[in-house]
């Protein structure tokens, strides 16, 4: 569905990105972890096509990304809009099938048809003729993930879409991704920096520290050696009730359970 | 019946020629005003809006000296430092407020220099009243299809650009995923706006033209949620506010001080501010009654 072939980016003097390959199958959940910083918006911003790679190609649906067209989907981390703004969730919604066409838009039954199921996918047609601006973070998610899945993309890209929203209203969203997702046969590729609140939903991991992915499932990616071998840094996995803590360690060590290391500072991504 | 009719239009109001040219005029650009002002607040640019005004005022004082309408002068400005705005403007967001707010000041400085030449060198005083404060009863000749031309360009390029122009103002990422070219649609859109700004000069001159823009569009955002009503209702009540400016500018040849008539520009803006007061007070009716509704199921409760 998505395949990165050694893509590398420089900004500003530092190397963003450095030779970074993964590829996901259609109708996969991934997560894409990392730190803040460590390149997840630059390398979301590459899929989509808004910045060229260094070197290394980028293909959606087996063809090389060249005007990205209708196959992807995007969910910004947050939109500014004001209160007042004469926007209601449905207009946005609608927006998602042919916000890019020029001139006007007829009234089309079909198309309003349309715009209400997708509403009622994302659970958000009790606020559906609110303006946008005076919605929850929460409520804004649904309305954009409406947006982004309406046109029926192959694949979905969410920038942190937990960065802002509450714990319980986070796995909400998760959840909700991960089941419209499921029924549309969308491979979904969501960026945060805390690996938990995805265990349940996701298929694979791409994690990114220093320029470098390491991808695979959960029980590949996240263990001691090989983050350790990303971070160039000695780092500790823990396993506690179910979840994840990533921290720094003194002395390279091996995963050989719970509590086995020697934890010396602070958590680096989990 | 018939003597109030009488007072209210005047003899002489539905065939005198100005005023024929001020209504055609006065509605075609409070229209366009009211339909660029709603994305002006949408995308948060209503600074950029008074800018452009200020500007008009070096155009269309420097026009005055050339001989030419200031029209040409004010759409010229608007559209060159528009376009100059929006190329320099998102390169450096921090540095913005302090590099326009020195820009403006030259500027002013500038057309103050010309708008004494104006007054000082030509024969036909009215200059500088009629650049800061508008003129509409002046308006004539060639003027006239000149900016019903620009504010038919205006509304059709708003028309074509509805979409794409909406997506970018919410999010300028949103827009670029869908392959949209945010920049050169921002670039379009100041350019319209200029215009916009340049027109509503004509009307109620350049100290008073960012109120034609953003006023009924801040009224209108208060009573619609749909974007389209909103321009559609902007661009009615500032075509009300003029025509009834107008008239009443008409009327008041007949009032105090000086039998002179009082200037459009006033009646105009003053109609715009007492409309978007009224707004406030329906909306926050409003929102006390849902206020008040949503109380009543815990005080149903309590009884129970």
């Amino acid at each position: 569905m998505l395949a990165l072939d050694a893509v590398s980016i420089r900004l500003g003097g530092r190397q963003i990105l450095d030779q970074v390959t993964f590829a996901l199958a259609p109708g996969e959940f991934t997560g894409l972890i990392g730190s803040n910083g460590a390149g997840k918006t630059t390398l979301l911003r590459i899929v989509m096509g808004l910045r060229n790679p260094d070197a290394g190609t980028v293909r959606v649906g087996g063809k090389p990304l060249a005007r990205r067209g209708r196959q992807i989907g995007y969910v910004p981390q947050k939109i500014q809009i004001e209160p007042d703004a004469p926007l209601r969730a449905r207009d946005l919604v609608a927006l998602g099938l042919d916000g890019e066409k020029l001139g006007p838009r007829l009234p089309s039954r079909a198309r309003r048809e349309r715009v209400e199921k997708m509403l009622a996918a994302v659970d958000a047609t009790r606020f559906a003729d609110e303006r946008v601006g005076t919605l929850s973070g929460g409520e804004q998610q649904r309305v954009l993930i409406a947006h982004a899945l309406i046109s029926r993309p192959k694949l979905l890209l969410m920038d942190e879409p937990l960065a802002n929203l509450d714990i319980r209203s986070g796995q909400e969203i998760v959840e909700q991704v991960s089941r419209v997702a499921k029924e549309q046969g969308v491979a979904v590729l969501l960026s945060a920096h805390d690996i938990n609140p995805l265990l349940p939903v996701m298929d694979k991991v791409v994690y990114l520290a220093e320029g470098r992915a390491a991808c695979g499932s959960t029980d590949q990616v996240v263990r001691s050696d090989v983050l350790t071998n990303l971070y160039r840094h000695p780092v500790s996995v823990l396993r506690v009730d179910g979840r994840i803590l990533v921290v720094a360690g003194s002395t390279v060590v091996t995963d050989n359970g719970p509590g086995s290391a020697p934890v010396t500072a602070g958590a680096v991504g989990a | 019946m018939g003597t109030i009719m009488h007072a209210i239009f005047q003899p002489g109001f539905f065939a005198s020629t100005p005023v024929h040219a001020a209504l055609l005029t006065g509605a075609v650009v409070a229209v366009v005003s009211g339909a660029v002002g709603v994305f002006t607040v949408l995308r948060s640019q209503s600074f950029a809006g008074h800018s452009l005004a200020d500007l008009g005022t070096l155009g269309g004082s420097g026009a005055y000296l050339l001989g030419l309408g200031p029209l040409w002068g004010f759409v010229a400005a608007g559209v060159t430092v528009g376009g100059a705005m929006d190329l320099f403007g998102s390169e450096r967001r921090k540095s913005r407020d302090v590099s326009t707010g020195i820009v403006l000041g030259a500027v002013l400085g500038i057309s103050a220099l010309l708008l004494y030449f104006d007054t000082t060198q030509s024969s036909t005083t009215g200059a500088t009243v009629t650049i800061l404060f508008g003129s509409l009863f002046a308006v004539s000749g060639y003027t006239v299809p000149a900016t019903i031309a620009f504010a038919v360009l205006g509304l059709a390029l708003l028309t074509i650009l509805y979409r794409p122009l909406l997506l970018s103002s919410v999010n300028s990422d949103l827009a670029a995923a869908r392959g949209i070219r945010v920049r050169l649609l921002g670039l379009v859109f100041m350019m319209v706006m200029g215009v916009t700004v340049a027109l509503g000069s004509l009307i109620v001159g350049t100290i008073l033209s960012p109120a034609l823009l953003i006023g009924p569009a801040a009224t209108a955002l208060r009573l619609t949620r749909r974007p389209v009503a909103a321009m559609a209702l902007a661009g009615g009540m500032g075509l009300a506010a003029t025509w009834l400016g107008i008239l009443l500018a008409y009327d008041s040849y007949r009032w105090p001080p000086s039998g002179d008539g009082w200037p459009v520009s006033f009646f105009v803006i003053a109609l715009i501010f007492v409309g978007y007061l009224a707004s406030g007070l329906r909306t926050r009716r409003t929102t006390h009654a849902a206020q008040t509704a949503e109380r009543m199921p815990h005080e149903l409760i309590e009884v129970a």
